[in-house]
């Protein structure tokens, strides 16, 4: 379990140098913090010597090892548009795109499982194939679709929603939450539905074939043949064994909800970070671009890592030491 | 001896004998497989003779008339006549830039696809048959970047694509750009898959055989060990064409594929999204139904795909 703990921590930090380097390369190549700085009146010669002193002329190493010296401190530049820390900006904007993942992955919950479960001990009836092939139809819907019809029937045709925004947050402890207020909540609604939408189908059917396995498998068999009513076999004996992977590929897919949560916020206008990102692209503001892709590199690293020994530590049959792939 | 050899592998006997193969044997039994063929078939001829089919020609500006902006589809009053699913804000002919829109939806989707499969088969192929380190090292790799999502990789790329080569220039050539960001983006899935048939093919007995004829291993990979690895080949281009063409829309929503002038389907429902509040709900209903069509027929295609050269799925 240690070489395996220890493996993995060495993979995510060479995950996390290598994603740095890209981080580097976008900050370096891309925009001149000087041009930001002083506009264009000043002479070539004055910008050469201001160069040298800020260190743009120095070689790419030593530029690189301060780079990453400045990140480990929580340094990762001001936004040229916003004139703020960009790591003050992310984290402020993050706060919206976890309530927006968590709301997201509440609906998957929820719904998923029921759905799961209940297709997979009636194979054979209508609601089953209705719920089949609406997932299958779900797949083909591309996530901004989604969002764009829910927010025509729902906030435009009936008025019931509203359409963009947060709405109303209140501060707890720090933390600007829309979970509270029923404004916020109301707000949360449709930009939820149609991020979880593109989750829904995979683990609908994630649930339903965990489940047919384990109702096929030899304790199933036997805790039927000793009596059990059906309702306990269901629920207590072969409910649990289907969560593991349920948990796994949950957590792996957290980062690409991330992914996902660019597309939704841009629908909704959700104050998150993906609709920082996307207005950063668009203004070539780099500082801004660089911290998201180390941020989102991050969180991407973090989750898989931890699902990874999650996943170890749970099922101790698989080969941890990866040495059998 | 060469003049029978060869006489065997004529066209015509290779016809005849795909003609009784079980692939179509399934084919012809199941109507889902027929009806999504007939209309993926459909789809592709529409995109091909798009120039012949659309009424106007929606890149030419000439044909563009800012008057008509805007008008509903036939069925509804105000309607004209002349545009059948109306118009779009520069009064381009809807129909007309779907099926322009399709074209080159498909273009990126086949052609990143096709990117992908080399990469794959290249990377897939010598991380199977060398094995050791190198498999270690591709497939690590492999492994990492599908961790991250294929769409978060396919929008950063763009994204850096978009900001290092300036706008202009990125929708200048942003066909090209789509294709290599969705195919760099991708190419673990292939690469995956193909190593774990050649796992399966290196142990058999022709490899073997081929060895000791003293066969080189390039040959060996491409000429022997491939076509027996064709079939997974086939089902995963299916799902990656359809992947491919959801990951365009969704950039070109983003405002990081296409640009205006030259729609794609993703482009056309982001200018739609934009009037959907006024109410002119067409301009992007239209586009976004073909493309869910589009896609939900390649994937229907390639879930039938799966089943029939995967027949263990039956017995389960």
């Amino acid at each position: 379990m240690l070489t395996f703990l220890g493996q993995r921590l060495i993979q995510a930090l060479i995950v996390m140098f290598v994603i740095s380097l890209v981080a580097f390369a976008i900050q370096d190549n891309l925009g001149d913090p000087l041009r930001e700085m002083v506009g264009q009146s000043v002479s070539l010669a004055e910008r050469q010597a201001l160069r040298d002193e800020m260190g743009l002329n120095d070689p790419y190493l030593t530029k690189y090892s301060r780079f990453i010296v400045n990140a480990l401190h929580g340094d990762l530049g001001t936004s040229y548009f916003l004139k703020k820390p960009v790591l003050d900006i992310i984290l402020d904007k993050l706060q919206a795109t976890l309530e927006l993942v968590f709301g997201a992955a509440l609906i998957i919950l929820f719904v998923s499982i029921p759905l799961g479960v209940y297709s997979a001990i009636h194979p054979k009836s209508i609601s089953t194939k209705i719920i089949m092939t609406l997932s299958s139809l779900g797949i083909s819907v591309p996530v901004f679709l989604t969002a764009i019809m829910l927010m025509y029937i729902f906030s435009i045709e009936l008025n019931w929603l509203p359409s963009y925004g947060r709405g109303d947050t209140i501060n707890v402890w720090g933390w600007e939450t829309g979970f509270l207020t029923k404004d916020g909540l109301l707000h949360l609604i449709l930009p939820c539905i149609s991020l979880a939408s593109i989750m829904l189908p995979l683990f609908i059917r994630l649930v339903r074939s965990e489940m047919l396995e384990a109702l096929g498998s030899e304790y199933v068999k036997f805790a039927t043949a000793k009596g059990l009513s059906l309702q306990k076999i269901y629920y207590q004996h072969a409910l649990k064994n289907t969560m593991l992977p349920v948990i796994t590929v949950g957590g792996v897919q957290i980062g690409t909800m991330i992914a996902y949560t660019i597309l939704t916020e841009t629908v909704f206008q959700w104050p998150g970070t993906g609709f920082l990102f996307l207005d950063a692209i668009n203004r070539v503001d780099t500082p801004v671009i660089t911290a998201y892709v180390i941020f989102v590199g991050l969180i991407f690293v973090v989750t898989n890592t931890f699902v990874d020994l999650l996943y170890g530590l749970i099922n101790p049959t698989v080969d941890i030491t990866g040495k059998g792939a | 001896m060469n003049n029978t050899i060869s006489s065997h592998v004529k066209p015509a006997n290779a016809w005849v004998r795909f003609k009784n193969s079980d692939f179509i044997y399934y084919f012809l039994k199941d109507k889902t497989a027929m009806l999504g063929f007939a209309f993926f078939l459909a789809f592709l001829m529409a995109a091909i003779f798009a120039p012949l089919i659309a009424p106007t020609n929606p890149y030419d500006l000439l044909n563009i008339d800012l008057m008509d902006a805007e008008l509903p589809p036939v069925w509804i009053t105000d309607g004209d006549p002349r545009f059948l699913l109306g118009t779009d804000d520069q009064g381009r002919d809807i129909l007309s830039t779907i099926l322009y829109g399709a074209r080159l939806s498909l273009t990126i989707g086949f052609c990143a696809v096709a990117l992908q499969l080399v990469m794959g088969i290249i990377i897939g192929l010598s991380s199977g048959y060398f094995g050791g380190k190198i498999d270690t090292f591709l497939m690590r790799c492999a492994d990492i970047q599908l961790s991250f999502s294929t769409m978060m990789i396919a929008i950063i790329l763009s994204a850096i694509f978009k900001a290092s080569f300036g706008p202009e220039f990125y929708s200048q050539y942003a066909v090209l750009m789509l294709i290599l960001i969705i195919g760099f983006a991708e190419w673990p899935q292939y690469a995956r898959t193909i190593r774990a048939s050649v796992l399966a093919e290196r142990q058999k007995e022709y490899v073997e055989a081929a060895k000791v004829m003293g066969l080189d291993s390039i040959r060996i990979m491409f000429r022997h060990i491939l076509p027996n690895c064709l079939s997974p080949i086939l089902v995963i281009s299916t799902v990656q064409i359809a992947n491919a063409i959801m990951s365009e829309a969704a950039l070109s929503f983003l405002g990081l594929g296409l640009p205006i002038d030259q729609p794609s389907l993703g482009a056309l429902i982001n200018t739609g999204f934009q009037y959907i509040f006024s109410g002119q709900w067409w301009i992007a209903a239209f586009p976004g139904i073909v493309l869910v069509s589009l896609v939900l027929v390649i994937n229907v295609l390639g879930d039938w795909l799966r089943d029939v050269f995967n027949p263990k799925i039956y017995k389960g």
